[in-house]
């Protein structure tokens, strides 16, 4: 039910966010049908220049159950490998590997984000999208498709987080 | 909150004092009027509480089972369990096509009657919740983690499975007694000679305690009467099963008048320890049988229906001491046992009166082998040898009884609309209040086991007429929420409940709600068709067979544009939903299928299938809406003709 709330107001911000921009496109047919220009996304937000995907912030830890995280000096082959086989079943239906497909895809993640705030954004996207900044922006990048909860477990996110550092 | 629920209450309290100036006491609170009570408060669950008790209602003619919340009266789930329920595609789907198997072939629908909750002690474990199809004759176990149908079993030998679903108070057996006697086995010979032919099973169906798995223990074969509805002993008198028989004449036509020619009918008492160690021993007979046997397995997500062929039958003139006839006036409808198990009550339904009989005067008059004849070898009790008492005039016709653990009872009487609580032991009438209109059960949780959690009383009513605003000639049933913590009965509310009630069983939330399953691990899905890896969807053909291996995650489905159908495949869809979080279930629903939706948990697969008659492009979409972008959660399929040569392809996002 509270869901459900949030749906329809978010789809209330969206009719009101879309019938804006559609007033702009209406001379040019072109590009009816076509994916959203980023570009033109980053014009309605005139604080950045920098779409949030592309945005570097390693220091930002986010919000949730995630506080710090060991990395070590070399990659842990078996649970990168465990990882990858938690990424295939519960991830990859929205996040392709190396392309931005319902979501950005994992590639590099770690040069743009702490490895706190990506297991928070797995654990609990739900309170990422509400509380943390930049995972807002993420939202609205990426079309209002809201992140699902896949509930993996605290060791599950980190076998998922060691298989990123391989990508 | 507070304010708001003074607003409603004053709100209600004018509504009372206007109410009472110009009606009729339709309130049934006995002229105490609105000022004089805070019923709108007892039933008041603010916005995102949790009731206090679930309520599970039989949905008679609807064939399922529906989950109410008391005190508020608010309705929760309606669950699938003898009928095809286009809602969830169960009946449907191909997975729970099998459910619904029988002897008789797919029977989509049945007549749902008496839930009732596994117990461990005698007091209510909320494992599992059975209930009855009584036209052809099945029992179901639905899982209370799940809320979904798990298991149905046919009965055979057996019409009109009305004494039933009752269970012993270890959950050893689920009864399910006939109200139709019938030829058995079943032959081609003339309806009038019924008298003596005839024979009425009533199965003792086992329980296996880690599964919940159900199996008919034994038949027994008991004389043609009509076996009406049963309890099980408790406490003292666990190892018992109580039934009433009406229409002990044998009539076989015109039974409005002729099954009511005998002052007395019987209540049937049946010593199942002792039969059963007689079949654990060896005893019994074998006799060829057909019944279905369907069960769905949760992690397969998937039933299967398997045939059975035998079934034990017991004649009980062959178990000395196993059955005994008490003789009970006026056709009794519902016997009811008292938490101590010492009364056994039944309501004579064309009396006044209720006759309570004594457990341990029975058992006295067994042992002193007083007995006043016997009907088909079963030895009859004499009536003054059993009888614990009468309730005098608590009202007219009465059907059912429960209990508060109080000492106090509470019977339904239906011809004069009213509900009358008297006191076990003295036979006294305590209160009686009147229902709105012609109650059949009542219900108070856990009011028919050992321990009653005596709050509140639900009254079933027949009858709805003017209650709710008129909806045309057909109107849903209408409860009552009776609080009784107090010396009188108090009225609270009036909800409707869908189909039609008969039985309903109440527990306590905490006994369940924790239990309660959020979603299904995709990691544990073992169904035959699942996809489990988003990169295995795909789409196989085989000869006219097309298998779509889809999968679903909020919002899109993959593949979603597929081509190279022909018209006259038959197009299986094979549906992942790869969610894993509470409350996030998708549909899925396809242009002109001869069929319903799916609705689709998290975890789970469920299979439709599609036979494409038409050339084009025709679109499948999400039938709940999951997110901001569930507009968006569809595809399309191309339907070529048959004769074409478009090879099978699908995608998703490319270009």
């Amino acid at each position: 039910m509270k869901k459900i709330m949030k749906s329809l107001a978010a789809i209330a911000i969206l009719t009101l966010i879309s019938c804006g921009g559609k007033e702009e496109k209406k001379s040019n047919d072109i590009q009816i049908g076509q994916k959203p220009d980023a570009t033109e996304a980053t014009k309605e937000e005139p604080v950045s220049t920098v779409k949030p995907s592309e945005t570097v912030d390693l220091t930002n830890k986010g919000v949730g159950p995630i506080k710090s995280v060991e990395l070590g000096a070399t990659v842990d082959q078996a649970m990168a490998a465990k990882g990858m086989e938690v990424y295939k079943t519960k991830c990859m239906a929205c996040h392709k590997v190396d392309k931005k497909f319902i979501g950005p895809p994992p590639t590099g993640i770690l040069e743009r984000r702490t490895p706190e705030w990506i297991m928070n954004m797995i654990l609990d996207p739900e309170g990422m999208t509400k509380n943390d900044p930049l995972a807002k922006a993420l939202l609205m990048e990426f079309n209002g498709s809201p992140m699902a909860n896949q509930n993996l477990t605290e060791e599950e996110a980190r076998q998922v987080l060691e298989y990123f550092r391989t990508l | 909150m507070k304010n708001t629920i003074n607003i409603l209450i004053t709100i209600i309290m004018t509504a009372g004092l206007v109410g009472c100036n110009n009606s009729e006491d339709k309130r049934g609170n006995g002229g105490q009027g609105g000022l004089a009570t805070n019923a709108a408060e007892k039933v008041y669950v603010a916005p995102g509480d949790h009731d206090e008790f679930y309520a599970f209602f039989s949905g008679g003619y609807s064939g399922n089972l529906t989950v109410y919340g008391l005190p508020s009266g608010r309705m929760f789930k309606e669950i699938p369990v003898f009928s095809q329920f286009a809602t969830s595609g169960y009946g449907y789907s191909e997975e729970t096509k099998p459910m619904l198997n029988t002897s008789f072939g797919f029977v989509p629908w049945d007549d749902s009657h008496h839930p009732d909750i596994s117990q461990t002690n005698g007091k209510l474990d909320g494992r599992w919740i059975f209930i009855n199809g009584n036209n052809t004759p099945r029992i179901a176990r639905i899982d209370l983690e799940t809320f979904e149908t798990e298991e149905i079993i046919e009965i055979p030998n057996s019409a009109g499975n009305h004494s039933s679903s009752f269970i012993t108070e270890n959950t050893e057996y689920v009864v399910a007694g006939t109200r139709f006697s019938v030829p058995v086995p079943q032959r081609d010979m003339s309806i009038k000679d019924y008298k003596g032919n005839f024979k009425g099973a009533i199965s003792f169906l086992s329980v296996d305690q880690d599964t919940g798995r159900m199996d008919i223990k034994f038949q027994l074969m008991m004389p043609g009467f009509n076996y009406d509805l049963s309890h099980p002993g408790r406490d003292k008198s666990h190892g018992w099963f109580f039934f009433t028989t009406y229409n002990t004449e044998e009539a076989n036509t015109l039974l409005e008048v002729n099954a009511s020619q005998n002052d007395k009918d019987f209540i049937a008492a049946v010593n199942w320890k002792l039969i059963e160690e007689y079949v654990n021993n060896g005893g019994g007979t074998k006799m060829p049988a057909e019944y279905a046997h369907n069960v769905y397995d949760h992690d397969t997500h998937a039933a299967t229906s398997t045939m059975k062929k035998e079934v034990l039958t017991v004649d009980p003139t062959k178990v000395p001491g196993a059955v005994y006839f008490l003789p009970t006036p006026k056709s009794p409808h519902g016997v009811d046992v008292d938490p101590t198990g010492e009364y056994i009550i039944g309501n004579g339904k064309l009396s006044a009166d209720l006759t309570v009989h004594s457990f341990t005067k029975m058992i006295d008059a067994i042992e002193k082998k007083n007995f006043d004849g016997e009907a088909y070898g079963i030895p009859i009790l004499k009536f003054d040898d059993v009888l614990a008492g009468t309730v005098k005039q608590g009202g007219l016709g009465p059907l059912h009884t429960e209990f508060d653990g109080k000492g106090n009872a509470y019977t339904t009487f239906f011809i004069s609309s009213e509900v009358v609580k008297w006191k076990l032991g003295t036979w006294e009438v305590l209160d009686r209040q009147p229902v709105f209109y012609s109650v059949g059960h009542g219900m108070i949780p856990g009011g028919n086991s050992r321990e009653p959690f005596g709050k509140y009383f639900v009254a079933m009513n027949k009858i709805t007429k003017d209650r709710y605003l008129p909806t045309g000639p057909e109107l849903e049933h209408s409860a009552q929420l009776f609080d009784i913590t107090g010396d009188k009965m108090e009225l609270l509310l009036d909800f409707p409940t869908h189909g039609e009630p008969h039985y309903a069983a109440g527990i306590p939330a905490d006994i369940i709600k924790n239990n309660s399953k959020k979603f299904y691990k995709l990691a544990e899905n073992k169904h035959e068709h699942a996809t489990i890896t988003d990169a295995d969807a795909r789409v196989e053909r085989k000869g006219n067979e097309v298998h779509v291996y889809m999968t679903m995650i909020r919002s899109h489905f993959n593949p979603d544009n597929i081509e190279g159908i022909k018209v006259g495949d038959k197009v299986y869809f094979h549906v992942t939903n790869h969610e894993q979080d509470f409350d996030v279930p998708h549909g899925f629903a396809m242009i002109g299928a001869n069929n319903s939706e799916l609705l689709i948990m998290p975890g789970q697969t469920k299979t439709l299938l599609w036979e494409p008659k038409k050339v084009g492009v025709w679109p499948f979409y999400c039938t709940d809406f999951c997110s901001a972008l569930h507009q968006e959660m569809q595809g399309y399929i191309r339907v070529s003709p048959a004769s074409s040569n478009i090879e099978l392809s699908w995608g998703l996002g490319e270009d």
